[in-house]
Parts: C-alpha cells; sequence; structure tokens
C-alpha cells in the first residue's frame, strides 16, 4: 500500500527540526534513514501526519576521535560505519554489527541515530551501545542533553527521548589498547533479524580479563547487559573453562520472548552459546 | 528428420535483452490513459458472517467513482469461480464467488473494491470503508476441522469434509501378515506460501459498444481465464481476449482463475474505463493461494532384506477456504506415490477437509513432491530399521529396466527408466563410501553429517486426453502452429504461456531444426487468446513434453508441403526430394535444389503451386501423445547440523537427472537450479503460519523465509538421456523435477545427521530450534 | 500539499510537484515512466527496486522521492549505452542468469555496486552481497556465475578486451 498521506519539511538545522516537532507535537515523526519508519508507514501500522526530514541537516553524519572518545554523527550510516578504517582499528565492534545489519543497500541508507531511536528489541546496534555504555546526545526545546545508554532504551520500540527530542550524536569512550570487540548474531537467515545476537568487548592484559562487556540482543523488551557473564570473568585469566562457566550466566537477568523464530528457552541456550563463542573469538590469541 | 544442430545446443535466450535492459513489460508496466484503480478490502476476519458494510464515508473520498460490495455485484455473477474434478468427481464444495456474499472463510477474502482515480485514492477510501462482522469461532487445523464439535465453514455441506477417498490396489493385509518390520511414521507437509517475485496483477479494458474485453493479467492460464470470463460476465468468448505480458514467475500460484481477473473484468465493464489492480506483497501472501498444508500418515510393511511390501498411506490435505479450481489436484500425490520401486499392495486413502485459511492449490510439483517425500523418507525410514545402507533398500526395491513400461498397483504406466544409472551417477559424483567414512569420522570428533538420498520419479507432460479428462475433467493436449511467411521467416504461436521457461528460444530451435530457417528467424508468440485462441498453458512440467513436441510435428508438416512444392518447382518426383538444413534437393544432385526461402516465395505465389494445392506455408497441430512422460533421476544432498545451535549447512548438493532428450541444457539446468532451491525452501526455511484465530502470521517476506543466496550452495548438476518413447523429440518435463527431488533429499540428509540422537524424522520446516530441541530432548548429545 | 523534486535519473533531469507520501520507486516508474524498476514486496526484503542514488544502491521502495531531491538516480534503463548492454547485462544473458526476469534490474543494480566495492569477488562474497535481493527462479546458481563473469570482464585492466576476446 501507499503509505497514508503527510505532510512534510525539511529543516536544515537541528534546532529548526525540533521547532517544527514542538510544533506538530504527537501528530509528527522525525525521518532520518527511514528503513525501519516507512515500510511501517506503508503497511499503514504508523500513520503520521506530519514527517520532520532531518535527512539533510548538515554536519550529522561523521565519526571522528575526539578527547579519548569516538563520536558518530546520528545520521552516519550503517555503511559509513561498517567500513569506517577509524572504527576497524578502535571498535571493531560497532563494524562487525553494522556488516550484519539488513543487507547492503538496506545498510546505505539506514542511520545508526535511527536505529538507536527505533529500539527494536532484535536490532544489532542496541545491544552494542549498550555493552559499550554509550553516551546518546539528544537536542530538544530545552538544549542538548546525554543519556546513558543503560537509561535509553527502555522497551520495545521505546526510548527515553521526549517526543519533540532529536538524537543528535552518539559517544563511545574509545577502547584501551588491545580491548577487542566482536558481534556474534543468529538468525535463520542472514538477510533477518537476530533471533540472539551478541556483543562483546574483552581486554585481555597480561593473563587478566581487565575489561569486559556483553550486550545481549533478543534477549527481552530491550537489549540488556549480561553482567553475570562479566562478573563472572572480570579480574580471571580467562581461560577455557572460566570463559565457558562465565558465558553460562548470559541467561542472568534476561527475560526473552517466544515468537515464531525461537521459544524462551532456545534464545537462552543460544545466549550462552553465543556468548562463549563471542569470547573463545576475541580471547583466541593470548 | 533433418540433422539435429538446434535441439541440444544451448544457445542463449532470446528473451533475456528485454530482461536484462528493464525493457520487458510485466502487467504494471503497460501504458494505459485512463485508469481507473481497484482496491481490494479484504477480510480481516477468519471466519465471519458480513453483517453490513458502510461505504458512505469511503464514497465521499477524493478520487473514488464506485464502491462495490458482493451484494452489489452477485447479479452480474453467471456463474461461481470453476472448480475442476482433479481426481475427485464426487466431492463436496460450496460455490465461490469472486466476492464474499454474506459470510467470509479466510482473512484476505475479498469483500468489497474500490475503484479510484489513482491508486493511493482507492487505498485511502478503503480505509474508510467499516464491515460489520459477526464473528464466528475459526479452525485452521485439518484434525480439529473434523472433530466433532467444530465450527462449519459451509453449513449447506453439513461438515468440513470435502471428500474421503481409497485409491487400494494388491492384498494389503497379506502384505503386512508377511512383514518382518512395521513402521508407521506421520509426515508433514507444512503449509506454503508460492511466492513469485512479480505479485499478481490484471489490467481490464471493456469496450462498451464494441462489448469486447481485453484482459492483461500475470498467469500462467491465459485461454482458461478466457473461457471463464466469458461464462461469469456472459460476454460471448470471441469477444474476450486475454493477454500474459511478461510474467514474473508463477510456480503453480498463477494456475487459477483468480477473483481479480472477474473484479476488474466487471468494474472496467460497469466505468467503461480501463481498470487495473496490482496486487502488493501483503496482499499476495494472503489473496494468491498455497500449497501443499498436508498431513500424510503412513504405515509401512517390509522385510528384513529391505523389501518393501505395501503401504497404506493417508494424506489429509487443507482445502482452506474454499475449494480452489485445481485445489484437489493434490491428490495426484497419492496415485504416484509408489515411485521408482515395486511393491505388493498399495492402500491410501485422501481427505481433504476446509479450513479458515487461505485456500489451497497447485504449488511447484503439486502431488508428485509430496508422494516423494512420502516414499522417500519411506525408503529411509525401513533402511534405519533394517540397518542396511539406503542405497541399497532403493536398489532392491526399484523397478528394473527390464520392467519397462511399468505398471503400478494403481493403474499408470511407467514411459521408460532404468533407475540405477542417475543413482550410480551420482553416488560416484560424490564418492559415497568416502562420504559415509568422513561421516563416522566427524561423529567422533562431535560434528553431525549428514547425507540424504532420493531417486524419484515423475510424473508430468499433461497429458494424454484420455486419461487427464478422466481424472482432471479437462482434456489436455500440446498446441502449435507454424507459419512460415513469404521472406522464409517463420511464426511459431504456442499453446504453451511461459513465465520464465524460455520457451520463445527452446521452441524456435525445434523448428530451427525442423525447417533449416536459422533460430533468429524464428519468432515464438504466446500468452495472447487473439494470436493463439486455443492452448492448455502452463503448469505440471507440461509446456515442452506437449507444445514443443507440437512445435515439432507443424514445423514437420510444413516441411512435408514444402517438399511437395519443392517437387513441382524442381520438376522432379516428390519421393526423390530429399530436405536438410532449409533446402530441398533432388536425391543424389545436391546442386538441383531450392531453398525454403524460395519455396515460401512460391507458397504465396499462387499460381507456382501444383494443381489444387492451397497457398500459404503453415501448419496447425493438436498434439496428443500415447502417455505421460516419467522423468527421473538421483539426487544427494550432504548437510552438516551444529549440534550447538541447530543450523543446518548444506556442504554439497549433487543432482543427476534423465528427461529425455535435453532441446536446451543451459535451459534445463537453469530450471533444476531454481527448483532445487525451491525444494530446499520447503526443507529448511519455509512455513506458512496461522495462528488459533486464522491470522497468518507469516504475513511478509520478513516472517516467511524464502532462501536467500548466502543460505544456498552452488550445485552440481550431471544428465543421463533416455528418450521417451511416447513423443517425437523424446522429451520429459523438467520444470518440477528439482522441487520434487530437493526436500526428501536434505530431509533424509538432516535425519541421516541426527541418527545419534535417535532421531528418526523431522517435521518439516528443519529450523534451528527444531533441530536442536530434537538433539538435546533427552538430555544432552551422545558425543 | 505537494513539494517540487528535482533529480537526474540516466542523466535526464525530471522536475514535477508530487505528493510527499509518494515513494521514490513509485516516481520512478509512475512519474518518470521507467518501468524497469520493480516492486516486489512491501518491506524491503526482495530488492527488486534497486536503483543507484548518488553512488549508493538502495532499495527505492523505502525512500520518499521527496527524499531523493537533488540526487543523481541510476536505473537499469541508465546502464546499456546505446545497443551495448553493460558488462553485467551482458554476463547475465551469457550464463543464464535470468529466467522471468522479475528481479533481474534489481539483482544487476545489486551486484554492480558489489563489483565496485570488491572488484574480485569470492563466490562467498558473491552470495553475501545479495543479500538483499531475491529471486525465486533460478537458485542464484547462474546469477554467481554471472557475476563472476562480469567482475572478469569489469576488471581493472579488462575494459579494453572486448568479451569474446576472454578465453
Amino acid at each position: 500500500m501507499n503509505p497514508a498521506a503527510f505532510d512534510y519539511v525539511v529543516p536544515r538545522t537541528l534546532p529548526e527540526a525540533v521547532a517544527e516537532l514542538v510544533k506538530h507535537g504527537q501528530e509528527a515523526k522525525v525521518l532520518a534513514g527511514g528503513h525501519s519508519l516507512i515500510p511501517l508507514m506503508k503497511l499503514r501500522l504508523s500513520t503520521p501526519s506530519f514527517l520532520v526530514d532531518i535527512g539533510r541537516i548538515g554536519n550529522l553524519s561523521y565519526i571522528r576521535e575526539e578527547d579519548g572518545h569516538i563520536a558518530i554523527g546520528a545520521l552516519t550510516t550503517h555503511h559509513d560505519i561498517e567500513f569506517s578504517d577509524l572504527l576497524k582499528n578502535k571498535l571493531r565492534l560497532l563494524t562487525s554489527a553494522a556488516s550484519q545489519i539488513g543487507d547492503p543497500q538496506v545498510r546505505n541508507r539506514g542511520t545508526i541515530g535511527g536505529a538507536a531511536a527505533h529500539a527494536d528489541p532484535n536490532g544489532d546496534f542496541p545491544a552494542c551501545l549498550l555493552a559499550l555504555d554509550a553516551e546518546l546526545k539528544a537536542v530538544g526545546p530545552k538544549g542538548e542533553r546525554t543519556i546513558a545508554a543503560r537509561d535509553f532504551f527502555v522497551d520495545t520500540f521505546t526510548t527515553s527521548l521526549e517526543p519533540n527530542e532529536i538524537l543528535r550524536e552518539i559517544r563511545i569512550a574509545t577502547p584501551p589498547p588491545g580491548s577487542k570487540g566482536t558481534y556474534l548474531k543468529f538468525s535463520r537467515r542472514s538477510q533477518d533479524w537476530a533471533i540472539v545476537a551478541v556483543a562483546a568487548q574483552v581486554r585481555v592484559t597480561g593473563h587478566e580479563v581487565t575489561q569486559v562487556a556483553i550486550g545481549l540482543t533478543g534477549m527481552g523488551s530491550r537489549p540488556v547487559r549480561a553482567s553475570g557473564v562479566e562478573q563472572a570473568l572480570r579480574g580471571k585469566p580467562g581461560h577455557d573453562d572460566e570463559l565457558r562457566a562465565a558465558a553460562e550466566r548470559a541467561v542472568d537477568g534476561t527475560d526473552p520472548q517466544q515468537d515464531l523464530n525461537g521459544s524462551p528457552d532456545y534464545r537462552r541456550h543460544l545466549a550462552q552459546v553465543l556468548t562463549r563463542r563471542a569470547l573463545e573469538q576475541i580471547t583466541a590469541h593470548h | 528428420m533433418a540433422i539435429s544442430q538446434m535441439v541440444g545446443a544451448s544457445i542463449k535466450r532470446r528473451e533475456d535483452p528485454r530482461l536484462v535492459t528493464g525493457t520487458g513489460s510485466y502487467v504494471d508496466d503497460l501504458p494505459q490513459t485512463a485508469l481507473v484503480y481497484m482496491h481490494v478490502v479484504r477480510s480481516s476476519e477468519a471466519h465471519a458472517r458480513i453483517l453490513g458494510i458502510e461505504t458512505s464515508r469511503a464514497k465521499e473520498a477524493d478520487g473514488v467513482l464506485a464502491i462495490l460490495t458482493g451484494k452489489d455485484l452477485k447479479p452480474e455473477f453467471g456463474a461461481p469461480l470453476p472448480v475442476t474434478v482433479c481426481f475427485v468427481p464426487d466431492k463436496k464444495y460450496p460455490n465461490h464467488y469472486p466476492i464474499a456474499i454474506d459470510k467470509v472463510h479466510y482473512v484476505g477474502e475479498p469483500v468489497a473494491i474500490v475503484l479510484a482515480s489513482s491508486r493511493a485514492a482507492a487505498e485511502d477510501a478503503g480505509e474508510r470503508i467499516e464491515v460489520k462482522y459477526q464473528s464466528l469461532p475459526a479452525v485452521v487445523d485439518i484434525e480439529k476441522a473434523i472433530a466433532a464439535g467444530a465450527p462449519v465453514l459451509h453449513e449447506e455441506l453439513g461438515s468440513n469434509l470435502s471428500y474421503d477417498v481409497k485409491f487400494a490396489a494388491g492384498d494389503i493385509e497379506a502384505a503386512f501378515k508377511e512383514a518382518d518390520i512395521t513402521i508407521k511414521q506421520r509426515l508433514i507437509q507444512q503449509r506454503l506460501i508460492p511466492i513469485a517475485i512479480e505479485p499478481r496483477g490484471v489490467l481490464a479494458d471493456y469496450k462498451t459498444f464494441a462489448n469486447k474485453l481485453t484482459v492483461w493479467s500475470s498467469t500462467q492460464i491465459p485461454h482458461f481465464v478466457k473461457v471463464w470470463l466469458a461464462v461469469i460476465l456472459g460476454i460471448s468468448e470471441s469477444n474476450v481476449r486475454v493477454v500474459a505480458p511478461e510474467v514474473g514467475g508463477g510456480f503453480g500460484s498463477k494456475i487459477r482463475v483468480y477473483p481479480e481477473e472477474i473484479l476488474t473484468a466487471l468494474a472496467s465493464r460497469r466505468l467503461g474505463r480501463p481498470v487495473k489492480w496490482i496486487e502488493d506483497r501483503n496482499e499476495n501472501v494472503k489473496a494468491t493461494h498455497h500449497g501443499r498444508d498436508q498431513i500424510w500418515d503412513v504405515e509401512i510393511a517390509a522385510k528384513k532384506d529391505g523389501t518393501v511390501l505395501g503401504i497404506r498411506p493417508t494424506q489429509w490435505l487443507n482445502l482452506g477456504g474454499y475449494c480452489s479450481q485445481f485445489g484437489t489436484f493434490q491428490v495426484l500425490g497419492m496415485l504416484v506415490a509408489q515411485g521408482a520401486y515395486k511393491m505388493k499392495a498399495f492402500d491410501g486413502r485422501a481427505v481433504g477437509v476446509f479450513t479458515n485459511t487461505t485456500p489451497t492449490d497447485a504449488y511447484r510439483g503439486a502431488g508428485r513432491p509430496e508422494a516423494t517425500y512420502l516414499i522417500e523418507r519411506v525408503m529411509d525410514l525401513v533402511a534405519r530399521e533394517t540397518g542396511i545402507d539406503p542405497v541399497e533398500v532403493r536398489r532392491k526395491n526399484f523397478v528394473r529396466a527390464e520392467d519397462q513400461p511399468f505398471t503400478t498397483l494403481l493403474g499408470l504406466t511407467y514411459d521408460s527408466g532404468d533407475y540405477t544409472i542417475t543413482l550410480d551417477k551420482a553416488l560416484a559424483m560424490v564418492d559415497y563410501k568416502a562420504l559415509r567414512r568422513e561421516q563416522a569420522e566427524k561423529r567422533k570428533q562431535g560434528k553431525y553429517m549428514g547425507i540424504g538420498l532420493c531417486t524419484y520419479i515423475e510424473i508430468c507432460g499433461l497429458g494424454p486426453a484420455a486419461p487427464t479428462q478422466a481424472a482432471t475433467g479437462v482434456s489436455l493436449w500440446g498446441m502449435s502452429v507454424v507459419n512460415v511467411h513469404f521472406t522464409g521467416k517463420a511464426t511459431v504461436i504456442i499453446g504453451s504461456s511461459p513465465h520464465g521457461q524460455g520457451h520463445e528460444t527452446t521452441y524456435a530451435q525445434v523448428a530451427s531444426d525442423v525447417l533449416g530457417i536459422p533460430v533468429e528467424d524464428i519468432d515464438v508468440q504466446h500468452g495472447d487468446t487473439a494470436i493463439g485462441p486455443m492452448g492448455m498453458d502452463t503448469y505440471g512440467s507440461r509446456s515442452t513434453a506437449l507444445d514443443g513436441n507440437a512445435v515439432h510435428i507443424s514445423a514437420m508438416k510444413v516441411q512435408e508441403k514444402a517438399r511437395k512444392i519443392a517437387a513441382h518447382l524442381l520438376e522432379a518426383a516428390e519421393g526423390d526430394i530429399v530436405y536438410e538444413n532449409g533446402k530441398a534437393f533432388v536425391k543424389g544432385t545436391p546442386s538441383k535444389a531450392v531453398t525454403i526461402q524460395e519455396v515460401a516465395v512460391a507458397a504465396f505465389q499462387t499460381s507456382r503451386l501444383p494443381k489444387g494445392m492451397e497457398g500459404g506455408l503453415e501448419a496447425t497441430t493438436f498434439f496428443d501423445p500415447t502417455n505421460f512422460v516419467w522423468p527421473f533421476g538421483a539426487h544427494i544432498c550432504v548437510v552438516e547440523v551444529d549440534a550447538e545451535t541447530g543450523a543446518t549447512r548444506i556442504l554439497r548438493y549433487v543432482a543427476v537427472d534423465d528427461c529425455g532428450t535435453r532441446i536446451n541444457p543451459m535451459v534445463v539446468d537453469g530450471q533444476l537450479h531454481g527448483g532445487i532451491a525451491q525444494g530446499i525452501g520447503q526443507a529448511l526455511f519455509e512455513e506458512g503460519v496461522y495462528d488459533e484465530a486464522g491470522q497468518l502470521r507469516t504475513g511478509s517476506l520478513v516472517d516467511y523465509l524464502i532462501p536467500t543466496a548466502s543460505d544456498l550452495p552452488s550445485f552440481e548438476l550431471a544428465a543421463t538421456i533416455t528418450p521417451s518413447p511416447v513423443n517425437p523429440l523424446g522429451t520429459k518435463g523438467i520444470g518440477e523435477a528439482g522441487t520434487i527431488a530437493s526436500t526428501p533429499a536434505v530431509m533424509n540428509a538432516i535425519v541421516d545427521a541426527l541418527e545419534p540422537f535417535g532421531v528418526k524424522d523431522v517435521a518439516m520446516p528443519a529450523t534451528p530450534q527444531k533441530l536442536w530441541q530434537l538433539m538435546h530432548r533427552n538430555g544432552g548429545t551422545k558425543r | 500539499m505537494r513539494r517540487r523534486v528535482a533529480v537526474t535519473i540516466n542523466g535526464t533531469k525530471h522536475e514535477h510537484e508530487v505528493e510527499p507520501r509518494l515513494l521514490l520507486v513509485h516516481y520512478i516508474r509512475d512519474v518518470a515512466g521507467l518501468t524497469g524498476t520493480h516492486v516486489g514486496c512491501d518491506t524491503s526484503n526482495c530488492g527488486a527496486c534497486t536503483v543507484e542514488l548518488d553512488g549508493h544502491s538502495v532499495k527505492s521502495c523505502t525512500m520518499f522521492a521527496v527524499q531523493a531531491d537533488g540526487t543523481q538516480i541510476t536505473t537499469i534503463e541508465g546502464l546499456a549505452q546505446g545497443t551495448a548492454l553493460h558488462p553485467l547485462q551482458q554476463a547475465f544473458w551469457d550464463e543464464h542468469g535470468l529466467q522471468c526476469g522479475f528481479c533481474t534490474p534489481g539483482m544487476i543494480m545489486a551486484a554492480k555496486q558489489l563489483l565496485e566495492r570488491n572488484p574480485n569477488p569470492t563466490e562467498q562474497e558473491i552470495r553475501v552481497g545479495l543479500e538483499g535481493n531475491l529471486c525465486r527462479c533460478t537458485g542464484y546458481h547462474n546469477i554467481v556465475k554471472s557475476i563472476q563473469a562480469a567482475a572478469k570482464v569489469m576488471a581493472p585492466g579488462a575494459e579494453r578486451k572486448a568479451p569474446a576476446s576472454v578465453s
């Protein structure tokens, strides 16, 4: 079907965009890459009467390192992330996740800001941002505020963004040298949403796991941190049996859902398997 | 016959230049002015009475020309939608109109149409229509639908049972008495959604003062659609033209006279303007028929040495909300379930049941995949039970070459085939013994590799007229016209209607061989009832066996006339004329010759013809063969199942197929590739799922998973060639063989991989979760 | 509430007032009249609508035409030079990379991007690179072969060679 009719504005600056959102209230939605919103509109599951297209606002697409942080503009596409040399060197978890989202065409249009704001519990970036303790900078009528990833993802398709706020930037502390990341995703076909996926960022210094952060996709109504795994591993030498035992705790505190692709039991099992595999992969050369 | 040059040549397809440049025209691409767009409002309820349809708000919407409901249109239907006999003459079924009149029986059934000046306007207005339903309890499951107290879909039939018929021969009781081993197994044929990448579409243009109707439809059967448009709309058949332009895939899903073909035509007649409807995918998954959805229960009687004595299968068929046009064709599965094997007794039963789901009908293979899945699983079940290698069980039970032509228990006669030749070749290609050693090694390492076989036979080339008339209610034959023009170029008109099969190329090859006219000078026309008014269209792997041979025969008739004309021109006796490579010459004197081009000129300069001969160089053929054709082959699939996740990876896929003469081997291989992929789709990915209330849970390509490139391996193909004795070219069908063979090959491989876990069967599709559950149901792996 | 859209499609400028809800694919097909780009689903899965937009392959069913304002678009109709087919079109023809042809324009446009990013892909890289495009006829077998064949012809240094001279 065609989307229901709507009116449309293309602001040139963020304040203009925020002003439009304030003006149109609940009727308005933000359009970025459109790869979450437009399919819903075509099925008329979403019928906003006003779209604020932020796609032409300058300076929202970038990946740069500053003050020990990596800053990513909200309109940066999955493709730009996948192919970023900076991220390949310093934040492979994100390039790994980006390369597994949808398909090449989707990655050419979809944006990290859009993916974060859409908050699909089976989406790939949310678990990564959670694992990386990302900060999300949003601009609203009262100015800018910074939201920690753990506070940002609230529920299925729900974030702590106000309806009149727009995500501007995502900031992630540059992992220390030797810290490695990977994203392992399990789905029935490669183009599909994850049934379960694991975002892992781990640093082994000498014979000690000095950093371990695990985010899980598909294990609840929002991305979750596998804190049980992290506790079990932090400070340990990271031997195979320890990795295995730690990975068992990937199910702690999760509440996976039942759908066509997997039962809660199967998801819990996958979370353990994928966590172990991710840990093994990252620590393989130590 | 002329020396064969083109038959057997993998020439490039003549269809392709327009298709690779985006300049072919599918229905939605046709230029048309003053168009009206039709939007179909569909039932959101699986089972409900329509209490009323409130259209006043919608009528006021911008651009709306008319809104019509079932009650408005009922008087215009001269007949309900057609239902053919298809093996079950005494079935019970309700009248099925193109739009619901007072009750809906599945989600997606049309309840109203909106006609508007743009598609968006029609859709907007559709949103404003309020249908008041009285919800009724729904039933989607076969067994629940025939249980006592089930909600009845069609009260006038008394129950949801459409038919319960037997297909039996031989003494089944004796077979079970003689058996050392008996096995009972339930096999699942899940519901499949065909998903041609082009959804359906119709453009209907009724010219009021000429009383002429032209319908362009994305259909496999323009000739059937023409007849039924005439009948249902009450227009003279001679005033109805149906065109199938480029058609973007069918796989059986476009083999039916569909409601939207009738509704657009009626709307065009009402408005006096052309009306277009293009299905979107969201509609397609509900409004275009589904496939399979059957349960097969089988009891097997076998001996310790692997001999299968007899089987007792029951086929439970979910018909959906109505009996679709060829809805009972799938019962063919029962008739051919004996497969490539001899046995003493067969005791089959087919039961058709209505449920509140989208009607089911033909989907690639239609009955034969089910039959092959049954008998090939039977062979593996017997192998497992007896401990004999599945290859040996098959060899033991094979119909032998010396038994051909072999007549089955149910009375069908195979045309030809030595089933060991394809099997031997496939085994050699995979190095079967080495594979089994590798499997044993891997199991020691906790890796679960499986090897699956399928040695199929298939009935196709529908068909000889007499048995198809008796079985299906339609006489099926092949049709062609070969017409050589003044300049010696030719037009071939065929009765089949391709949608990807490459008939424009292969049939030109056939005619070129006989007439010696270059392929590029032969145009093949199809899919337009104004050009070829009669044809039996394309389904059931029938086209080459029927229409391809009809082209050959018409070309031979033209050659015969050319020979007569040449004799006259060369002043020689007709018996002395040799026709070769487009030249007719006097035997022994090749210099005394005329070309086909010279003959063609003479054919139209009629004063130069022999006395009494009519002008023109044209022949028509209605080809009725003496039997069906029976391709066969051996497919071997090698998989590995990840014991931790349950994910299946296909390591190798080897196929050796025998479809008789291959006119264009490249095209044959292409048909096999696609067929194999679709069969793999059924084995691993695809499943149409309804919830208890009759809502389709797999309502888009997000949830209904068809294989992508990265889910499939490259296929290793080889051929043997056993020409069919029942048609002059020796061809058999190949459009469905890949699908028929691959599903059992993959599933046998998966069950084989899971043998260490005691798994004897897996209900399709073999999802990772399901395999993981099966491997871990007894508390973990055996490794 | 119509909005002006100006785009260049296959080198030709188009400028129209359109409804904001008009999808780019419908603009290309119904307004610009280029019907080689097809629609096969509603959910961005099938890729039949793939076109190139400012050098990136995109699914034109998942964009509004207004979002494309000011862009350069190449569709399947823009690949051939006169009657000379693009190497990918030629390879799909040579290798029987299509049957019904409905997915083919999108498949070729996706393959074009794939080879631009990776001129010498492995079979697996081709298969993964086609994740966004569904074909129901070919089992992808000959599509993969077509792209391999095109890669040979399109490889740097091979441009001057006519396909016939590649042995």
